[in-house]
């Protein structure tokens, strides 16, 4: 028994966990102190959490350079680590600020929703940390099982709770193909560790040799497309982003991606870079009907939120083009362009928050008409990141997508690139056409716009310093990202 | 001996996993249900997992099936939730004995045996079954088995912020 303890304490290691441990206890002193927190609004716990994100965010802050590895290789608190923390604290620190307001506006001011989103974040930072199958799985869980909720938050409204039930069904059955890759793969390779199935399957041959490989490699891949909304699992992304509360849809389209982007990454740099040409030949695949499929549909559309989330759609193939290209730079260009993607689509996400009225969301093209004139500094706000999600510079989103091609480029993948650039024009044309009803067209005369939270202001003001400061200087961003990567 | 018990199981949980999806009543669709977990726990069995096997029983085939039985007459489904989905059949049919097909081609023409892990036969017979899993649970998978009870956390959150009442 003595033999037993001093084993397991061996291997512990707090600072490897340090910045979601930090993260998990705010969320349950959230939990304790919600019950004491006036009912009705939610503002106290917006700050409590707001705190929580920042002190994280210091935790975070530290462990740069400084990379810890604990719990027997479970998980590593490394310098990629630490990018894609900083990734889903923006996208949960921009949701929690957006949120306060919405919630109590649409009639459901429940503090729980916080805690939620802290535990959606701890989850997303253990798969980004985690090294072994088991720790990025159960962080994939913790994630999505509070999206699941979140996405069915408004119980009163129907659509809430389609994309609640939708969301919760299709991701039980993609984490089944999850689950099923993870187990095929530790049939081959006798281990969960990353590293250690990397080492086995780099020793032992081909894929074709031993098909419970290719097999748990497809399924594991299929897993985390889904969490991407790679097409063809993207079936459920547009009910999903329309249904679910205007905030969660957009942490929805920021953290999480980039969660599974980063576990989707590290697996396979860590355990199947011996077969590199299989699955990239596989993702160009993916990566081309993805971006093809998500914005040509994305033109058809007329309701905002859906419209985004077809774009959201097209920009996990922008992405993955990086994964495919597998150089320093393209990968390097993930990171970049996922906390690029983070700061605009949320931004643009606020602003159709603050575009709604009482009871119903505005989200159409034409409740926009004229909207750009009447509400100045939103119309301002929403160009920008419109200008950024098309990738045009002084932006984020051109920055990010000029790294990712420039990787595709230089693996050789010159067809690749030139497929994205030419996606990029298509989208040109929806995300033109929001603009063009915010300017050139007429309001409604008797329209009642909601004033302007302080809180919500705030969080477009962040969104908007990170789009131009990654635009202009995204040097500095793009070298830390390069310290990231493995 | 082995072999045709493991036929006979295998037919056993084929079937009734089939009953699952193919019953009218959904109370019928559980026992099915329950029948499955049996044989699932009898392969345990069979992989000297004894410990497994009686988790499988309790946990699975005892306390979810309850749960899941409750719910069914809670519900109280009408006759529109027993309408069956039978759009796609026919292509998910085919789709499915194509994945099927190719499988076996795969298992026919290649190797599918992997590297043997650090736990064999032996040392389950020499150690124990209970004491090795409650080892890797408290020494290798300490951070896994933390963040599932977080899991759980999340989980009761969830359920009581979706259900309750008055919020």
């Amino acid at each position: 028994m003595e033999n037993l303890v001093q084993i397991a304490l061996q291997n512990v290691n707090m600072a490897a966990i340090l910045p979601s441990l930090v993260l998990t206890c705010f969320g349950m002193g959230l939990l304790l102190i919600n019950v004491f927190l006036p009912r009705g609004t939610t503002r106290h716990a917006v700050w409590i959490s707001v705190i929580g994100l920042v002190v994280t965010g210091f935790f975070v802050y530290t462990g740069w350079g400084n990379p810890q590895y604990g719990f027997n290789d479970a998980v590593a608190n490394d310098n990629y680590t630490a990018f894609f923390s900083v990734i889903f604290l923006f996208a949960a620190g921009l949701t929690i600020l957006m949120s306060d307001d919405y919630l109590t506006r649409e009639g459901y001011p429940v503090s729980e929703y916080y805690p939620l989103i802290l535990f959606a974040t701890a989850g997303a930072m253990w798969m980004a940390s985690g090294t072994d199958m088991l720790t990025i799985f159960l962080g994939l869980e913790v994630m999505s099982i509070a999206l699941y909720v979140l996405a069915g938050f408004f119980r009163g409204q129907l659509r809430s709770n389609e994309a609640g039930l939708k969301y919760f069904l299709l991701g039980a059955f993609s984490t089944g193909f999850l689950l099923y890759g993870i187990a095929l793969i530790y049939g081959v390779t006798g281990s969960t560790k990353l590293t250690e199935i990397g080492i086995y399957l780099n020793a032992h041959g081909s894929l074709l040799e031993n098909p419970m490989t290719l097999a748990g490699l497809v399924l594991l891949s299929t897993g985390f497309l889904f969490k991407i909304a790679a097409a063809p699992f993207h079936m459920w992304t547009p009910d999903v982003y329309e249904g679910a509360p205007t905030p969660v849809t957009a942490f929805m389209s920021a953290g999480p991606k980039a969660a599974a982007f980063a576990a989707f990454l590290r697996i396979m740099e860590y355990c199947f870079f011996s077969l590199k040409p299989e699955w990239t030949a596989m993702l160009w695949v993916i990566a081309v009907l993805t971006m093809v499929i998500g914005n040509v549909i994305a033109i058809q559309q007329t309701n905002l939120k859906r419209m985004l989330a077809y774009s959201s759609i097209a920009h996990a193939g922008y992405a993955l083009v990086g994964l495919v290209a597998a150089n320093e730079i393209g990968y390097s260009g993930i990171l970049f362009y996922m906390l690029a993607y983070t700061f605009m689509n949320i931004g643009a996400f606020a602003v159709l928050v603050l575009a709604g009225k009482k009871g119903e969301d505005n989200l159409t093209l034409e409740g926009f008409s004229g909207f750009g004139l009447k509400r100045p500094f939103l119309g301002v706000a929403m160009t920008v990141f419109l200008f950024s999600l098309m990738g045009l510079p002084p932006t984020a989103g051109f920055a990010g997508k000029f790294y990712i091609f420039a990787g595709a480029v230089k693996a050789g993948y010159i067809w690749l690139a030139v497929i994205g650039v030419l996606n990029s024009a298509v989208s040109l044309y929806y995300y033109l056409r929001i603009m063009v009803y915010m300017y050139f067209r007429d309001a409604e005369e008797d329209y009642a716009w909601v004033s302007l939270p302080a809180a919500a202001v705030i969080s477009i003001v962040i969104a908007l310093i990170g789009v131009f400061y990654l635009g202009i200087i995204p040097g500095d961003v793009m070298e830390m990202a390069k310290m990231a990567i493995f | 001996m082995e072999l045709i018990f493991f036929y006979l199981i295998a037919i056993v949980a084929v079937a009734s996993g089939f009953l699952v999806i193919r019953c009218q009543s959904p109370v019928n669709s559980a026992l099915g249900l329950v029948n499955t977990f049996f044989c699932l726990a009898i392969f345990y069995v069979m992989l000297h997992a004894p410990f497994m096997a009686a988790i499988q029983i309790m946990v699975y085939a005892g306390a979810i099936m309850v749960l899941i039985i409750f719910v069914i007459m809670l519900l109280n489904l009408g006759t529109e939730a027993r309408k069956r989905y039978t759009t796609g059949v026919v292509w998910s049919a085919i789709a499915s004995l194509l994945v099927l097909f190719n499988v076996m081609y795969f298992i026919k023409r290649g190797r599918v045996t992997g590297a043997e892990g650090d736990i064999t036969s032996y040392t389950v017979e020499s150690v124990g079954h209970v004491e090795l899993i409650g080892k890797a649970l408290f020494t290798e998978y300490l951070l896994p088995f933390e963040i599932a009870s977080i899991l759980l956390l999340v989980a009761i959150v969830g359920a009581v912020v979706l259900a309750k009442k008055e919020v």
